[in-house]
This record gives structure tokens, C-alpha cells and sequence, in this order.
């Protein structure tokens, strides 16, 4: 069987973004559990020693195409890249994040190589497949499982025939971890100018403004949640005492991002980010299907609602019938006064 | 030659108002309850077409949608807003189609419609959920693909320059023409019906719904030409039936599970300070908090 791919992308800094971080893990165990290796593409400019951040994520080849034009992400080159180091490595499985590049890149791949693509899977494993029509045994695929219908159903799909099996992945969704802080794998460097055309520089960017996202409520152990039912801004301003006497960080909900009472970078759900902390609370959120699919895998869930029948008391650990203006200073007052 | 603008929009159901009589008691979802819709982000994509036929009188904006016959209901809707004219695609060939196959079909469509300028389409359809077809229709077309438009703020007869929504921020790039553009939610909303074109465009039927009417139509539709919506099916396309379909599809469902939202044991509380009290003791107890 051949190797699985990850397609890694670059933040402002030309660091390794989290969300291939996440993938690499994945990708990892996937590979052990196959028997086969785990190869990384990287493609942007100054990418000196890059293969340094990969390789502790268990990273047996890393393909680099470093080139000046290359970076910031542009489609067409990278697609072309892409594709060339599949047209040669033929990967079995390949993996890309479910952001606005990894959504911009993979279909264009797909549609090149004619492979099927599984957008924004929640969970990969392999398993096996009987086709019934045929009768043929498919060994060892990648099931690739998602939510669609607006988040009311999870899919499981595979690619029986076409390879790679292709997926993305959403960010916050796979577990970032280090698999072994000495591994050493290969560099292989892409030659970019000699794949690359003219035509692939035919759209340019010519402005940009990005902000490093400095909210990380991706990895916060403990999320304040707010949703429309928080009233105001300055309401809002409750759940970040709560958050600062708790050492937790505040999220919301897209209705309170919308009103304008929180930042977009807070909002959790499947439009915002997948959060997983110990412990979740939702203030005034109602429990839509498209926030609960992003903090349903919550360790704890606690919701203080005014509505006993709101959807989110039945994913809800405890749930507390009131209003936050009352109830979120009491839990402040007990915890100042009872924690050590 | 005039300026040809391709909206490709899709009918969906209205995922998003999966409430309480959408679902079924068994907790899987009752489709039938869920009313067709115009997939959102597609107005936002007729929208940036409709600004662009604003600004230019050689401008020419249609709609094709791929679907059921019913399908022509949107391509209605975009007229009454302003697009031209539209194209239904339509076989029961293109049956469970997943997106390669979708935007193997559109494309073909797209080419039939030679020249054009520009094909604009929503980034996401809310029931498949995938943001594919765009792109997978411009690697097709060959064309270079703009995601995420939010505005379009140039447009000549040679190119265009967009802004661009992304998750960290915004982007403006140029692109030479022909292009495909896939349009993000931040765009503006779509304008409303114009009273004037509902009246102008009430009666256009596909022939499908033609041959469904009653009364008879013959005589309108030789004064008025456009009032036909054209249907093209497999053979209109000159489409090869393995790349549709099933056959001609590479992903496979191979299970599908509805999100019932299992009740867990819920303790509920209420908002009394010994209530709450308890709960903290709790939380700092078991190290949740502190
Ligand atoms: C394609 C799509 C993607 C989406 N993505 C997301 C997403 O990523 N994240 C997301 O959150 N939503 C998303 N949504 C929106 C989602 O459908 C809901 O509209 C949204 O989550 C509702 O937010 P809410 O619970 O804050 O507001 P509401 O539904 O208005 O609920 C407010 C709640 O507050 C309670 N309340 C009122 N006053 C008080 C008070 N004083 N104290 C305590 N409780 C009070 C009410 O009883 C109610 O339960 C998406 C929708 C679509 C269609
Ligand atoms: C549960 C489930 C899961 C699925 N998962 C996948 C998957 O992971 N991978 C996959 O390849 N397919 C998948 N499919 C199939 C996919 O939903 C269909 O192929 C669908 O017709 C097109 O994809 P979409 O709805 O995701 O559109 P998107 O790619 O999200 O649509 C983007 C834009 O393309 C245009 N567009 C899309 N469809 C049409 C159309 N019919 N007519 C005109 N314009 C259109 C619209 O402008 C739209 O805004 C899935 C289907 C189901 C039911």
C-alpha cells in the first residue's frame, strides 16, 4: 500500500499551522495502523529548516517546494505542486485542513485527479467494505465521517475505487500530538520553477491585511459561552469575570456574534471553531444543532438558561433555570470566597 | 459581444430550520417538512452578478441550476431579481451525483453557454455542506478560481479584482477573465423582487411545467419568447453517463446516522444561591474548576 499525505499549511509567521499539526497526529496513526509512511508536503518561501517543526509528528518524508512566489497561498501553483508530487508518489490517502486554503485546494486537486473528496470530516478510521452489487471485499479503506444536512446527520463515506482517498479536516477537530520530539525523517525539495508555468501566476494578490489570531479558545480548558439570551455587550462583560476568576476564556454563540455583543473569533459551532474543554458553560444559547456541533464533546456541560425546555439542557450536565445577570455573580462570589 | 455572467445556484432544503415539526419522532429528519429554498449563499453570488449588470448595459446575467424539475422555482426567483434568463439541468441520470460528477455536468453546461466572462456561484450549498462544486467546476473549465468573494470592485473585459473573505482576515486579488468566483456569506444580501419583472416573468415555464398547465400557453410563448426556461437533459449535454450519476461518482455513503441528541441524566438546578453554591462545591471538589 502506499503512504498517506498531508498538505501542511503556513501561518503569517511561515510557522507550521496548528490545524497540520493536528492532521500530521492523525495522520500518524493512521499510517502506523496501515504500515505504511507519513509524508508531509510544505510549498512557500523561506522554508529553511521547516522539516524541523514536522518531523516530531512523526513525519517519514517531507516534500518542500521553496520559492519566492510561492508564499503568500496562491491556488493555481500550489495545486500544479501538488499534483505533481502526486502524479510521482501516488499517495493512498491524502489530508488537507478544512480551512479556507485546504477548501480552496483539495477539490481543485479532486476534480484534476478525478478522486473522490469528503469535506470537513469530524473523524477518520479505517475499516473494511463489502459491496454488495459487485461483490467485491474493499480491505483497509479510510472511512471518512462527516456531519452534513445542516449538522443533522453524520455520513460515513468512503472512496472504494479512486485513490488518493482524499478528506478534509477541520481545525480543533484531530488531537495535536507530539509523537516523538527525536524523529528524523527526509527531505525531499521540490524543484518549483521547473513545474511551475507562467499561467499559474495569473491571478496576483494585491492587498492583504491578516491578523495573527490572538483569541485561543481552541485549547482553553474551560469555556464561558455566551449566546443571544446574554442581552448585551455589557452583559457580556459578566462571563468575562466569571472567565477571569476561573482562568477559563469567553465564547459564543454565532446569534451573539451577530448582535455584535462578541468577536467572530469566539464563536463555536459549525461556522466558528470545534472546542472539547473539561468544562463548557452556555449562558443564554439556546443549543441549535450548528453550536452543538461544535462543543458537544465537551467533558461537562453546564447550561443557565432561562427556558427549562431549551434544546441544550438535554446535552446538559446540570442545568440551571435562571438568568445569567443573577446567577453568574453568585458563582463568582462563592468562588472568590472558597477557592484557595 | 456582450458581457456574460454564469450564476450557478442550487435548490435546497431549509437546513437550517431544522426545528421542532422537521424532526420525526424517531428523531430522524422529515425532509418533507423542510421547505425548498434558494441555497442562501447563492443569492449573495446573484447579488455581486446583479451589481456588475448594474453598472454595465452589455451585461447579461443567467442562472443554471441542476435538479429535480421543481428546481425551476429558483431560476424564477433570480428573474424576478434581475437575471435574464436560466437553464435547468435535469435526468434522472444525474441522480446521486456527488460533487465531482455535479461539476462535471455544470461544466459541460457552463461550455454549452460559450462565450462568458465569468461564473459565480455560491461557496457552500447548506444540505451536501461541501464548498466543492466552485472549485472542482473551475479545474474543469480550466479557469482560475476566486473563493470567498465578498465584492467584486473592478470589472473590465479583461479582468476583475476581489476581495476576499478568509478566516484571519481579507485579501484583494486580480484575475484575468475568464474566472470563476465562489461567493462567501459577508457579501451583500441579494435585493428584493422588482414588481415590474414579477409581472414581466410570472408565467416562465420550462416545458416540463408547460406541458402540467392547463391552460394553454401556445400563443404567450410565441409573442414572448422569453418567457421559456430551457431544460437540458444527458443528451443535451453530450455528457459521457459514466463521469454522472453513481458510476460516476467517487465517494460512496456507506452509512448515515441522524444526530439524535441522546438526553443525559440533566441535573437541574435551580438559580437559589444554595443551588449554586453546591455546584461550585462540586466543581472545585473535582478539581473541574480551581
Ligand atoms: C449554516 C449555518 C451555520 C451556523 N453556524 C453556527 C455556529 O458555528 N455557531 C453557532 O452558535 N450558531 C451557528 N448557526 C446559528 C444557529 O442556527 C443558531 O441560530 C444560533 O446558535 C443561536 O444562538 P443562541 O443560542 O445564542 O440564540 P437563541 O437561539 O436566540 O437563544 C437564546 C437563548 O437564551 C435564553 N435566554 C434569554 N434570556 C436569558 C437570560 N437572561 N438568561 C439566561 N438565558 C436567557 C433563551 O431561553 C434562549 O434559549 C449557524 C446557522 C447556520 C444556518
Ligand atoms: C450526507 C451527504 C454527504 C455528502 N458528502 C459529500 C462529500 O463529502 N463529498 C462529495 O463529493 N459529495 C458529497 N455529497 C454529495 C453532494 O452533496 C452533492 O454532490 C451535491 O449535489 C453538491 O454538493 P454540495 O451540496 O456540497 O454543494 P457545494 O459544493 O457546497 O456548493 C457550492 C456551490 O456550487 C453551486 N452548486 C452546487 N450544486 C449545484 C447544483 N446542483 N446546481 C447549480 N449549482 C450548484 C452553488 O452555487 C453552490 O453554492 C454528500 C451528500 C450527502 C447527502
Amino acid at each position: 500500500m502506499n503512504n498517506i499525505f498531508v498538505y501542511c499549511e503556513l501561518t503569517e509567521e511561515k510557522t507550521i499551522a496548528d490545524v497540520s499539526l493536528e492532521l500530521l497526529s492523525k495522520g500518524r496513526r493512521l499510517a502506523t495502523e496501515l504500515g505504511v509512511k507519513l509524508e508531509a508536503i510544505v510549498i512557500g518561501s523561506d522554508l529553511k529548516r521547516i522539516e524541523d517543526q514536522v518531523f516530531p509528528f512523526g513525519v517519514d518524508v517531507v516534500h518542500v517546494a521553496d520559492d519566492n512566489r510561492l508564499f503568500p497561498y496562491t491556488t493555481l501553483p500550489h495545486a500544479s505542486l501538488v499534483l505533481h508530487i502526486f502524479h510521482h508518489e501516488k499517495p493512498e490517502i491524502a489530508i488537507f485542513g478544512a480551512t479556507s486554503i485546504g477548501r480552496d485546494l483539495a477539490p481543485r486537486i479532486a476534480s484534476a485527479l478525478r478522486c473522490g473528496l469528503t469535506a470537513d470530516c469530524t473523524s477518520l478510521e479505517i475499516g473494511d467494505h463489502f459491496e454488495n452489487k459487485t461483490q467485491t471485499e474493499y480491505k483497509n479503506l479510510l472511512y471518512q465521517i462527516r456531519p452534513a444536512f445542516g449538522g443533522n446527520i453524520i455520513a460515513t463515506i468512503i472512496n472504494p475505487e479512486t485513490r488518493p482517498q482524499m478528506a478534509t479536516v477541520r481545525e480543533g477537530v484531530m488531537k495535536k500530538e507530539v509523537f516523538d520530539p527525536k524523529y528524523k525523517g527526509q527531505v525531499k525539495k521540490v524543484n518549483a520553477s521547473a513545474v511551475l508555468r507562467d499561467e499559474d501566476f495569473m491571478v496576483q494578490i494585491i492587498e492583504r491585511h491578516m491578523e495573527a489570531s490572538k483569541i485561543n479558545i481552541k485549547n482553553a480548558q474551560v469555556i464561558i459561552a455566551g449566546g443571544y439570551g446574554v442581552g448585551s455587550r455589557e452583559n457580556f462583560q459578566l462571563l468575562y469575570d466569571l472567565a477571569d476568576v476561573l482562568g477559563a476564556q469567553v465564547g459564543a454563540s454565532r446569534a451573539a456574534v451577530d448582535a455584535g455583543f462578541s468577536e467572530h473569533e469566539r464563536q463555536i459551532g459549525q461556522t466558528g471553531v470545534t472546542v472539547r474543554p473539561k468544562l463548557y458553560i452556555a449562558c443564554g444559547i439556546s443549543g441549535a444543532v450548528q453550536h452543538r456541533a461544535g462543543m458537544d464533546q465537551s467533558a461537562q456541560i453546564i447550561s443557565i438558561n432561562t427556558d427549562p425546555n431549551a434544546p441544550i439542557n438535554h446535552i446538559a450536565d446540570y442545568t440551571i433555570i435562571g438568568s445569567i445577570t443573577d446567577v453568574i455573580p453568585k458563582m463568582i462570589r462563592y468562588y472568590k470566597a472558597n477557592s484557595k | 459581444m456582450s458581457f456574460r455572467i454564469i450564476v450557478l445556484a442550487k435548490q435546497v432544503p431549509d437546513t437550517r430550520n431544522v426545528g421542532k415539526d422537521a424532526m420525526k419522532a424517531d428523531g430522524t429528519v422529515n425532509r418533507a417538512a423542510l421547505p425548498a429554498i434558494f441555497n442562501p449563499e447563492d443569492l449573495n453570488a446573484l447579488e455581486l452578478a446583479l451589481r456588475i449588470k448594474d453598472q454595465r448595459k452589455d451585461c447579461e446575467v443567467i442562472i443554471l441550476t441542476m435538479g429535480p424539475f421543481r428546481a425551476a422555482e429558483i431560476i424564477r426567483e433570480a428573474m424576478y431579481r434581475g437575471a435574464d434568463r436560466g437553464y435547468l439541468i435535469t435526468d434522472r441520470k444525474f441522480a446521486g451525483s456527488d460533487t465531482l460528477a455535479t461539476s462535471y455536468a455544470i461544466s459541460l453546461a457552463v461550455k454549452k453557454l460559450e462565450p462568458y466572462h465569468l461564473v459565480i456561484s455560491g461557496r457552500q450549498a447548506i444540505d451536501g455542506d461541501t464548498a466543492q462544486v466552485g472549485p472542482q467546476t473551475a479545474e474543469k473549465l480550466s479557469l482560475p478560481q476566486i473563493t470567498y468573494a465578498e465584492e467584486i470592485t473592478e470589472v473590465s473585459e479583461k479582468h476583475i479584482v476581489v476581495k476576499r473573505r478568509l478566516e484571519r482576515g481579507v485579501e484583494v486579488v486580480k484575475s484575468p477573465l475568464p474566472a470563476a468566483v465562489t461567493v462567501h456569506s459577508s457579501a451583500p444580501a441579494c435585493r428584493q423582487r422588482v414588481a415590474k419583472l414579477l409581472m414581466k416573468y410570472k408565467h416562465a415555464r420550462t416545458v416540463t411545467e408547460l406541458q402540467n398547465e392547463t391552460k394553454d400557453y401556445t400563443e404567450l410563448y410565441d409573442q414572448r419568447p422569453y418567457l421559456q426556461i430551457d431544460e437540458w437533459t444527458v443528451d443535451d449535454l453530450h455528457a459521457d453517463v459514466t463521469m454522472l450519476g453513481l458510476s460516476g461518482s467517487p465517494t460512496k455513503v456507506k452509512k448515515i446516522e441522524n444526530v439524535v441528541f441522546a438526553h443525559k441524566d440533566s441535573k437541574v438546578l435551580s438559580a437559589s444561591d444554595e443551588d449554586i453554591n453546591n455546584l461550585m462545591k462540586d466543581l472545585i471538589d473535582s478539581h473541574v474548576i480551581g
